[in-house]
C-alpha cells in the first residue's frame, strides 16, 4: 500500500496541476462574464467544487469508517483520519469563497443560505470529529470511536441539510433563491468540471502523502521499513 | 497592458474575485505543505526506528 | 416478560456487586429484551431520584437561561413573542446539554459500563433502557415546566399545546442522540464541552422542526407537518442510536483496560 501510494503520487500531482492551470485558465479568462453578476460569478470555480469536495471528502471518511468497522481494515481507518483535515479544508474553503461571492450580490458577508449554513455545520461536524480523535488517548479506540461518530454524521447529514433547506425557505422570501444551475452555457460549464476534477485530484494526491506519513507512523518497526531506510541511506 | 489591467480587475470584482481565490490557494497550500512535512517528518523517524529495531535483533 | 425470578435486580447504586453481576449472567439466556430494558431502566429511574441534583440543575438551567433573554433584549411584550419559541427550543436543548454527561459517567467510573458488556446481553437494548431514564428524568421536567416560561416569554396561548408536544418529541431524540456524544466521550475526562461539540450539530433538525412548530402555530398556521416530521426523527433516533451507543460504550470500556 505504502509503495503503491508512493508511486501514485506524482502523477496525480502532475494531472493535478494540468487541470487546475486549464481549468483556471477557461475559467478565469475564456469564459465570458455572467450577464446578471458580471465578473463575480468567476469564484463558483473554486466554491462549487470545494462544496462539493467537502461532501465527497466526508462520504469517504463515512465509507472507509464503515469497512473499518466491518473488517477491521487498518488502511480504512487510515484513509479516513488523512481525510479528515483536508475535508475541513475544503470546507473551510467553500464557506469563505461563499462569503467573498456573497458580499457582492447579496451585500452582506453572510447570509443564512441553506448551502452555507449546512456548510457550516458539515465544518463542525468535521471539527467535532478531529477533536474526538485529539482527545481519545489510545489510538485503537480514538478509531473506533471517531469511526462511529463519522458514520453517525453520515445519517445525519441528509436530515440536517432537509432541515436546513426547509427552514431557509420558511424564513426568506424566493428572492434569493441562488442562479440556475442548468441554464449554465458549456463555456462555463466546462471550467467547472475541470476545477471539480482538479480538487478531486489534489484530494487524492493529498490523501496518499498523509497516509504513508501514516503508514510509516504506525508501522515503524516493520521490516520493510527498515529495508526502505536502507535503500535511502537514511 | 490594457488587456492584462482589465483582466485583474475582473469588472470591478477584482477585491472578491482575487481575495477568494487568494485564500483558496493559501488554505489548500498550507494543507499540502503540512502534508508532506508530517510524511518527512514520519520517514525520518520511522526509518531511524526501523533500523534501532532492526539492530536490536 | 414473565420471569420467573421474582427476586429482580436489587441495585443498591455500588453496581459491580455480587448479586448483580450473577443475576446479569445467571440470566443470560431467559432475560427477555423488556425485561433488561426495563431492569435498567428502573434502576436508572431510582439513582435519579435520590441524586437531586442530576434532575434539578438542568431544570434550573432551564430557567434562569430562558429568564435571562428579557433581561438581554428588553421587555417588550411583542418582541418576546416573536422570539419566545426560538428562546424556549435553544435553552431546552442548552439544558439537555448539560444532563447529558450523567447518563454514562458515573457508570463508566464504577464499573457498571463493563459489567454491561462482560455479561453477554445486548448492550443496546440495556441502553434503551438507560437512556429513557435519562428522558424521563432531565428531558420530560423540562417539558412540564415549558408552559409556566412560555408565560413569562409572552408566547400566545395557542402555541402552548404544540410546544409541550413539540417538546416532549425533541427532548426524546435529543436524549437519544446526545447519548450517543456521551458514550463516545465517556472514556475522556472533563469530555463536556467535547460532547457539546459532537452532538450540537447533530441536533440542528431537532431545533430547527422544534421551533418552527411553535412559531407556526403562534403565527396562527398549522404544525401538523412540523410535529410529524419530529415524530420521525425521533422513531429514528430511538431506532438506530442505541446501535451506535452500544459500540461507543464497548469502545470506552476498551479502552479502560
Amino acid at each position: 500500500m505504502y509503495r503503491f501510494a508512493e508511486r501514485l503520487a506524482p502523477w496525480l500531482a502532475i494531472l493535478c496541476v494540468l487541470t487546475l492551470a486549464a481549468g483556471l485558465y477557461l475559467g478565469l479568462v475564456v469564459a465570458p462574464a455572467d450577464y446578471e453578476q458580471g465578473d463575480s460569478y468567476r469564484i463558483i470555480y473554486i466554491h462549487v467544487p470545494a462544496a462539493w469536495m467537502s461532501m465527497f471528502v466526508y462520504m469517504v471518511m463515512a465509507t472507509s469508517s464503515a469497512v473499518f468497522l466491518i473488517w477491521r481494515l487498518k488502511i480504512a481507518d487510515i484513509v479516513a483520519v488523512a481525510s479528515a483535515p483536508i475535508g475541513a479544508a475544503f470546507t473551510a474553503v467553500a464557506l469563505l469563497t461563499g462569503s467573498f461571492w456573497g458580499k457582492p450580490m447579496w451585500g452582506t458577508w453572510w447570509i443564512w443560505d441553506a448551502r452555507l449554513t449546512s456548510e457550516l455545520l458539515l465544518l463542525f461536524l468535521y471539527l467535532g470529529y478531529l477533536a474526538l480523535r485529539g482527545a481519545l488517548e489510545s489510538p485503537q479506540s480514538a478509531s473506533k470511536a471517531a469511526a462511529i461518530l463519522a458514520i453517525v454524521g453520515v445519517v445525519n447529514i441528509p436530515i440536517i441539510h432537509f432541515s436546513v433547506e426547509w427552514w431557509n425557505t420558511l424564513h426568506q422570501p424566493a428572492s434569493i433563491t441562488k442562479f440556475d444551475k442548468p441554464s449554465m452555457h458549456i463555456s462555463m460549464l466546462r471550467p467547472l468540471l475541470l476545477m471539480v476534477l482538479a480538487f478531486q485530484l489534489l484530494y487524492f494526491h493529498n490523501l496518499m502523502v498523509r497516509v504513508r506519513a501514516l503508514i510509516l507512523q504506525r508501522e515503524n518497526r516493520a521490516s520493510w521499513v527498515a529495508e526502505l531506510a536502507e535503500k535511502n541511506h537514511v | 497592458m490594457s488587456e492584462l489591467m482589465e483582466f485583474l480587475s475582473m469588472g470591478g470584482y477584482a477585491f472578491f474575485v482575487w481575495s477568494s481565490y487568494g485564500l483558496t490557494t493559501i488554505i489548500l497550500l498550507a494543507v499540502v505543505f503540512w502534508s508532506s512535512r508530517q510524511l518527512k517528518q514520519s520517514r525520518t523517524q520511522a526509518f531511524r526506528r526501523a533500523l534501532q529495531h532492526r539492530n536490536k535483533q | 416478560m414473565t420471569s420467573k425470578k421474582k427476586e429482580g435486580p436489587v441495585n443498591t447504586g455500588e453496581f459491580p456487586s455480587k448479586q448483580t453481576v450473577e443475576f446479569a449472567r445467571g440470566q443470560r439466556h431467559d432475560a427477555s429484551a423488556g425485561h433488561l430494558c426495563l431492569r435498567f431502566f428502573q434502576r436508572d429511574l431510582r439513582l435519579a431520584v435520590r441524586s437531586t441534583g442530576q434532575w434539578l440543575n438542568p431544570l434550573l438551567f432551564f430557567v434562569i437561561v430562558v429568564s435571562l433573554f428579557p433581561l438581554g433584549i428588553g421587555p417588550g411584550p411583542a418582541t418576546l413573542a416573536t422570539i419566545a419559541p426560538g428562546v424556549l427550543w435553544v435553552s431546552a436543548l442548552l439544558a439537555m446539554m448539560l444532563s447529558l454527561d450523567s447518563i454514562f459517567a458515573h457508570d463508566y467510573r464504577d464499573g457498571t459500563l463493563e459489567q454491561m458488556v462482560v455479561s453477554g446481553n445486548p448492550v443496546s437494548v440495556m441502553v434503551i433502557g438507560k437512556v429513557m431514564a435519562h428522558w424521563v428524568t432531565s428531558g420530560l421536567p423540562l417539558v412540564l415546566l415549558s408552559p409556566l416560561l412560555g408565560l413569562m416569554m409572552q408566547l400566545p396561548s395557542a402555541a402552548y399545546l404544540t410546544l409541550v408536544v413539540s417538546l416532549l418529541l425533541g427532548t426524546l431524540s435529543l436524549s437519544f442522540i446526545g447519548a450517543i456524544g456521551a458514550a463516545l466521550t465517556v472514556s475522556i475526562n472533563q469530555g463536556g464541552v467535547l460532547l457539546s461539540l459532537l452532538v450540537l450539530p447533530l441536533t440542528v433538525p431537532v431545533l430547527i422542526f422544534g421551533s418552527s412548530a411553535v412559531s407556526a402555530v403562534a403565527s396562527g398556521l398549522e404544525a401538523s407537518a412540523h410535529l410529524s416530521l419530529l415524530a420521525a426523527i425521533a422513531t429514528l433516533s430511538a431506532s438506530l442510536a442505541p446501535i451506535a451507543i452500544a459500540g461507543a460504550i464497548r469502545i470506552g470500556v476498551a479502552a479502560s483496560r
